[in-house]
């Protein structure tokens, strides 16, 4: 116990030297560090997009006036509408949306003016039909019709904060980045120790002047490292690739980031202490995965969850990184602001360091 | 007489209803090589374990090199070197990768390149540093474990079957390089459940289902054998063995090829026609009977036969 930190310090610096050595070597492992997050940002940000744009869509402008004309341009700058069709009369809507051919379709009244002016829940300004054969469109555009219907001057006023466009891929990519790290970090610790038990090198290693912190904070490092490089990548396509803003500072995207894979590093350990096999800890870390990215916010809005779903989300770590990595980069909050959420994580990752080192003796 | 490396008392591990390591008794004495001889199962390697401490025992203590365990454990572990049986070295790392990381590990500093360097010839493992360990054969790797055990110079080694996996001639290597530690002034204990290896050591503990049976040197122990040890010549041995284990002062018989070795007790006089007539009466005229010096296997056989259920 009494010896110096030099020597300590050389011990930690042998046990990540190693532990990078085996890391370049191991093929699977490297190729997840940088395939997960490539896979998961092409997956989210192209094939699952929740954005519906470009709806096929027809108007009847019956009134002509430059309100209206205003009406259809809005419409279609919002990008929910591809070209906007023009069309004599609503009959010819009606079989138009009938043969497929348009998704929706506006009718403006003859008197939308005088109708806007009355604001008569009973007679709207503008009619949208829907085809309702499709529930995301059937959303998409009643979501757009209920703007619209709110009548009086709120009429034009479709103002959508931080994403104007409403392009899933901005919404997303900030918890992505805490998704990923959760499913690399947590199951790369957890493996990393169980291995080396199920290897045999554990009964060698621990009669050993190595101490049990020494080779947790040995085994955590690199991976701290390696969680930041995920980060980066993840963000450089997310900007490149589907243009996601980058409002907040970069030092406090890091340090969040830094927080949060300590955190799910600290959980992988824990796991690594309680698993007999490598299998054990794999599926530990699934059973944990899982309801970090259902309950975090990540898929569905926090606030529309149940609370007793709510109060477990809060002791997720996940669910802290999607408000902090949403806030920065999409509102452009600090730290100063956030940091409770910060705290939070902190908090996480002292508990299960300290459960993790309780647990792990330096014996068989 | 503190001169005792090892010092166990009463010492007893159990694993559920196992137990692995019953009340046993042991002292080391220093700077010699030590064997700790049994079957498999008779907990050899935990009672290395314990020794390490690596495991905590249930009942009784141990004092290693002065310390005791488990409170001197982190103190101890500086001074010792545990060869474990399985190898627990890195496969993915090279052999040199391997060494410089021990090396690191016990803090050698600007000495362990240099070391690891020595140890790399000393060990004949100079051509192959660059290669996994895992890629070794069976007797490279126990000389690569050795050399990793042995670079912060500990003055107790534990070698738990060092040889299991190897060839005779690596086995002879090996225990020359066992021997070069010994002159050094470092102890040795090694476990085995070879006989020929046992009769190397200067010292040795048989262990039988947890306990010591028998300890001395190896010489003496079979000068004060209770028994004569005779080897009988006959056409069906198979029923000749259980005509002799009916016959009266036989200790035990085991058969080796056409042959009998027979364990009679020391005090029946003309041995030799004690057991021919035996064979006689039964109709199983003996070919030859003749006394022949006895071995450590006779040893342990002798005091573990008629103890087992
Ligand atoms: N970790 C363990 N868990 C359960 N049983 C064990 C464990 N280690 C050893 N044993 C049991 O203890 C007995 C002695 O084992 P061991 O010390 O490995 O013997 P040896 O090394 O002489 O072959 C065996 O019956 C073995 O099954
Ligand atoms: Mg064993």
């Amino acid at each position: 116990m009494n010896d110096g930190w030099r020597l300590r310090l050389q011990r930690i610096g042998a046990i990540v030297y190693k532990e990078l050595r085996q890391l370049r070597r191991d093929r699977l492992t490297f190729g997840m560090i940088a395939g997960i997050p490539l896979i998961q940002i092409l997956l989210f940000g192209y094939a699952i997009n929740t954005d519906v744009r470009g709806l096929a869509a027809g108007v009847v402008d019956l009134a002509g006036t430059q309100l209206s004309r205003r009406l259809v341009a809005d419409a279609e700058a919002s990008q929910v509408l591809g070209e906007v069709v023009r069309l004599p009369d609503p009959a010819a809507l009606e079989a138009a949306l009938r043969r497929g051919e348009l998704r929706l379709g506006l009718i403006i009244p003859a008197d939308f003016e005088r109708r806007l002016a009355e604001a008569d829940p009973a007679r709207p300004a503008v009619q949208l039909l829907i085809d309702g054969t499709d529930p995301i469109v059937g959303n998409a555009a009643r979501a757009l019709g209920e703007l619209w219907a709110e009548g009086g001057r709120r009429v034009f006023a479709i103002l959508t904060r931080f994403n104007p466009e409403r392009r899933s891929s901005v919404f997303v990519v900030p918890g992505l980045i805490g998704v990923i790290l959760t499913m690399t970090m947590v199951l790369f610790t957890a493996v990393a120790i169980v291995r080396e038990r199920e290897r045999g090198n554990l009964e060698f290693l621990i009669t050993t002047p190595v101490a049990a912190a020494e080779l947790m904070v040995g085994k955590v490092l690199p991976y701290i490292g390696i969680g930041l490089i995920q980060v980066t990548l993840v963000l450089a396509l997310a900007v490149a690739l589907f243009h996601v803003p980058v409002n907040g500072s970069l030092l406090d995207l890091y340090l969040a980031a830094g927080m949060f894979i300590l955190a799910n590093l600290t959980l992988g350990l824990f796991i690594s202490t309680v698993a007999q096999s490598q299998f054990q800890a794999m599926q530990m870390t699934f059973f944990f995965f899982l309801p970090s990215v259902l309950l975090s916010g990540f898929m569905f809005t926090f606030e529309a969850m149940p609370a007793a779903a709510r109060h477990l989300a809060e002791l997720l770590p996940l669910t802290h990184f999607v408000r902090l990595s949403r806030g920065i980069l999409l509102r452009g909050a600090g730290l100063a602001e956030l940091w409770p959420e910060l705290a939070a994580l902190a908090g996480f990752a002292a508990a299960l360091l300290g459960l993790a080192l309780l647990r792990f003796r330096k014996r068989l | 007489m503190t001169e005792a490396v090892i010092e166990a008392r009463a010492l007893t591990r159990r694993f559920g209803a196992v137990r692995a390591v019953d009340g046993l008794d042991l002292e080391v004495p220093r700077g010699v090589i030590y064997g700790l001889l049994g079957p498999n199962g008779s907990g050899k390697s935990t009672a290395i374990r314990l020794f390490c401490g690596l495991l905590l025992p249930d009942a009784g203590e141990v004092r290693v090199l002065g310390e005791r365990l488990p409170e001197g454990a982190e103190a101890v572990r500086r001074r010792i070197g545990y060869m474990t049986q399985r190898f627990s070295l890195y496969e993915d790392l090279t052999v040199r990768e391997n060494l410089l990381f021990v090396a690191r590990v016990y803090g050698l500093g600007a000495e362990g390149p240099a070391r690891v360097e020595a140890a790399l010839r000393a060990y004949g493992l100079a051509e192959r540093a660059g290669q996994f360990a895992g890629t070794l054969s069976g007797g490279q790797k126990q000389r690569l474990a050795l050399a990793a055990v042995t670079l912060h110079r500990p003055p107790l080694l534990f070698l738990d079957e060092p040889t299991a996996a190897v060839d005779p001639r690596s086995r002879r290597d090996f225990w020359e390089r066992l021997f070069e530690l010994a002159d050094g002034g470092a102890t040795l204990l090694v476990s085995t459940h070879y006989m020929d290896e046992a009769e190397r050591c200067h010292r040795l503990a048989f262990l039988d289902r947890g306990r010591v049976v028998m300890e001395g040197e190896p010489r003496a122990l079979i000068e004060a054998l209770p028994v004569q040890v005779l080897e009988v010549d006959c056409a069906r041995p198979r029923r000749a063995a259980a005509v002799l284990a009916a016959t009266a002062g036989v200790r035990g018989v085991s058969q080796l090829g056409a042959r009998l070795r027979v364990l009679l007790e020391r005090d029946v006089a003309e041995p030799e026609a004690h057991l021919a007539r035996s064979l006689t009466a039964a109709g199983l005229p003996p070919a030859a009977v003749e006394r022949v010096r006895p071995g450590l296997e006779d040893v342990f056989v002798a005091h573990t036969e008629g103890r087992r259920p």
